[in-house]
């Protein structure tokens, strides 16, 4: 029996890897069919959808409901379209993510190259910020937010979600920062390097991986967090997810579901472009980590 | 006045105190080697050297310049570390010039000081990779170029050759040599490798337990070493010890040990007189170096100095271009370096030539060298 196995082990092989693959190619068409179904009815007239349909493709291809999810569908009172709300998003994610994200790289700087009496203490506090639950939060926030005068307003979003993500910045910086070589830094404080210099000029050019998995984490999370969307925007400064809910849980009139399906997918789109495009640099980085001696 | 001056250091960690009360000071020109154990505080006086590490007492200065409160890109120094502190983002170029533009020289400057140090350690084909692409070799000389090209009054070495392998390490030791010779720059250098100090120094700082125990040219501290400590950390094999009664005559100072054969060894140590006759009758420690116990017909005999010994053979050890012959002095191991094709094998008595004015007397409860 052994022997018999081990002579057609490459056969074997060859037909288990097969197998291996079939299974893998059905989990991801599994996984695959929420979206495809979404984009198959995004495309799809209302009519069609409302027949009970919902695998098949469209017998009609229409990007009407992709318009109107963009510039015309009804959020809330105005029937202005998701689209302000995605510029929204933008406005707050963009300052947030590279905010948090230098805050974090410098503090990793900070807690690993310029030690100081308590400097375990304080990023024990900062790590800590990163377990509290949002919601305990809310209250206080809306609090400090407003003698700020930040309430209701995108500068206000970005500093929350700053400071929710200076906690994890700087872990991962804090880590990464860990094993560059000490040694490093006192050859260019010898050269004439200040403290500032060697940031910009030694550290952070040779944080390229740990920018990468920073940005998407950071992305991801203030791109997709709903509640302090809801909670501390008004009308003009609501983000992405917020006005998505609204779009699709308005109580009046007819339920678009091809509509939603495509406003749906707009609002994820960025995450996974984010993915899509940093994932490589990510993985190009670990990579440049690997080989050098 | 020396060019570089350490007065009356002192290093604590916390409560502990590193290093104390250390003073050396280097000529211009001069290659100061501080050699050591690890943990003896020859890294942490290198760092305050440099500015790395801050002076809990005492005085440093370079150049009749105080430079206790001087930051160390404003002392004038370079340094070439351990693992070569090579800036990874950056090319070699880049590397070698990063200081000089932190001290904004300008480019016209930079890149002629570039090429001529460049040209000096042969590395102008690798001026635009990065150091990842370099071998260790390669990376040891950028980070010597990066030293070279600031011109600096005092150049710091902290174990440059210790991640290097054997032969380029060696390769390596005689560029650095040949370099200091050339451009006659003032260096201090750390380094566990005794050889490496013996080598390459003008001077040796031999340093235990934070501090120096004997600062001295390579000749001093290998053939008078202060102490058991600076002994047996020179040289290898390391100087053999054995213990042995002191006594006098009218002719001279004696030290007599048992050998491996059950005769007496009476070695001559002193003259009538000097300090060693305070010790008669009592024991001490006596040192010589296996090159000093030879075969009969491998010895030099025109110095008069030599004594025969028999001695019974425990051990032979051929290492080439010598012999390692091991024997009983006193009680203890000691070894006779001998020609390669002496006739010499283990269990046999055999004769050995002892130049007894080698031999060094300590005493063996404070390990200092009677003198």
């Amino acid at each position: 029996m052994m022997a018999a196995a081990m002579d057609t082990a490459v056969r074997t092989g060859r037909i288990a890897r097969t197998l291996i693959y079939l299974f893998l190619l059905l989990f991801a068409l599994f996984y695959l069919l929420p979206f495809a179904v979404m984009l198959v009815n995004s495309v799809k007239p209302l009519s069609e959808i409302r027949e009970g349909n919902m695998i098949a493709l469209p017998q009609v291809w229409t990007l009407e409901p992709w318009l109107a999810a963009w510039s015309t569908a009804q959020i809330g009172v105005d029937p202005s379209g998701l689209s302000p709300y995605f510029w929204n998003s933008i406005k707050m994610v963009v300052p947030a993510v590279a905010i948090s994200t230098i805050l974090g790289a410098f503090n990793g700087y900070v807690l690993t190259k310029w030690r100081f009496r308590g400097d375990t203490i304080l990023f024990g506090f900062m790590l800590f910020a990163c377990f509290i639950p949002f919601q305990i939060v809310l209250i206080p926030m809306a609090r400090i937010l407003g003698l700020a005068g930040l309430a209701g307003s995108t500068p206000g979003l970005v500093l929350v979600h700053v400071v929710y993500g200076i906690g994890f910045t700087t872990l991962y910086f804090k880590n990464y920062y860990q094993v560059f070589p000490t040694e490093l830094v006192r050859a260019a404080q010898i050269d004439g390097a200040g403290f500032f210099r060697i940031f910009w000029r030694i550290l952070l050019p040779s944080s390229g991986p740990i920018i990468v998995v920073s940005v998407i984490w950071q992305f991801t999370n203030i791109w997709n967090d709903f509640l302090f969307g809801a909670s501390f925007a008004d009308q003009d400064s609501q983000p992405m997810t917020v006005a998505l809910n609204n779009l699709v849980s308005s109580s009046t009139g007819v339920k678009e579901y091809n509509v939603h399906f495509a406003g749906a997918i707009m609002a994820a789109m960025p995450t996974l472009l984010v993915y899509i495009v940093a994932g490589r640099y990510f993985v190009r980085g670990l990579m440049a980590g690997s080989v050098k001696g | 006045m020396g060019f570089l001056e350490v007065r009356n250091v002192s290093k604590n960690f916390g409560e502990v105190e590193v290093l104390h009360q250390v003073s050396l000071s280097a000529g211009q020109g001069e290659f100061l080697v501080l050699v050591g154990p690890s943990g003896c505080g020859k890294s942490t006086l290198l760092n305050m050297i440099a500015g790395l590490e801050s002076i809990t007492n005492g005085e440093i200065s370079i150049r009749d310049r105080v430079v206790n409160d001087v930051h160390p890109s404003k002392r004038n120094i370079a340094m070439v570390f351990q693992s070569y502190a090579l800036y990874p983002n950056m090319s070699v170029a880049q590397n070698i010039t990063f200081g000089l533009e932190m001290h904004g020289v300008p480019r016209a400057e930079r890149e002629s000081a570039l090429q001529d140090v460049a040209k000096l350690l042969q590395i102008e084909a690798l001026l635009d990779r990065k150091p990842r692409q370099l071998s260790g070799g390669q990376r040891q000389r950028v980070a010597m170029g990066r030293a070279l090209v600031r011109n600096p009054d005092v150049f710091l070495f902290d174990e440059p050759l210790s991640n290097l392998d054997a032969k380029l390490r060696v390769d390596m030791r005689t560029e650095i040599k040949k370099l200091h010779q050339s451009l006659g720059s003032t260096i201090v250098y750390v380094t566990h490798d005794q050889i490496e100090a013996m080598t390459l120094s003008t001077r040796i700082a031999v340093m235990n337990e934070g501090k120096i125990q004997q600062l001295g040219t390579p000749r001093d501290v290998y053939d008078s070493p202060s102490n058991i400590f600076v002994a047996t950390f020179m040289g290898s094999p390391s100087m053999n010890l054995f213990t042995a009664t002191a006594s006098a005559d009218d002719k001279g100072v004696y030290a007599e040990a048992e050998t491996g054969a059950g005769e007496t060894l009476r070695l001559r140590m002193a003259d009538p007189g000097s300090a060693l006759s305070n010790y008669v009758g009592k024991e001490i420690t006596v040192g010589i170096r296996p090159e000093s116990i030879s075969d009969p017909d491998g010895a030099a005999r025109d110095d008069g100095a030599s004594q025969v010994m028999r001695n019974r053979t425990i051990v032979v050890e051929p290492a080439g271009a010598d012999t390692f012959a091991t024997c009983l002095i006193g009680g203890k191991e000691c070894v006779a370096r001998v020609r390669a094709d002496a006739d010499i094998r283990p269990g046999e008595i055999a004769e050995f030539s002892v130049k007894s004015d080698k031999a060094i007397p300590f005493d063996s409860k404070t390990g200092e060298r009677i003198a």
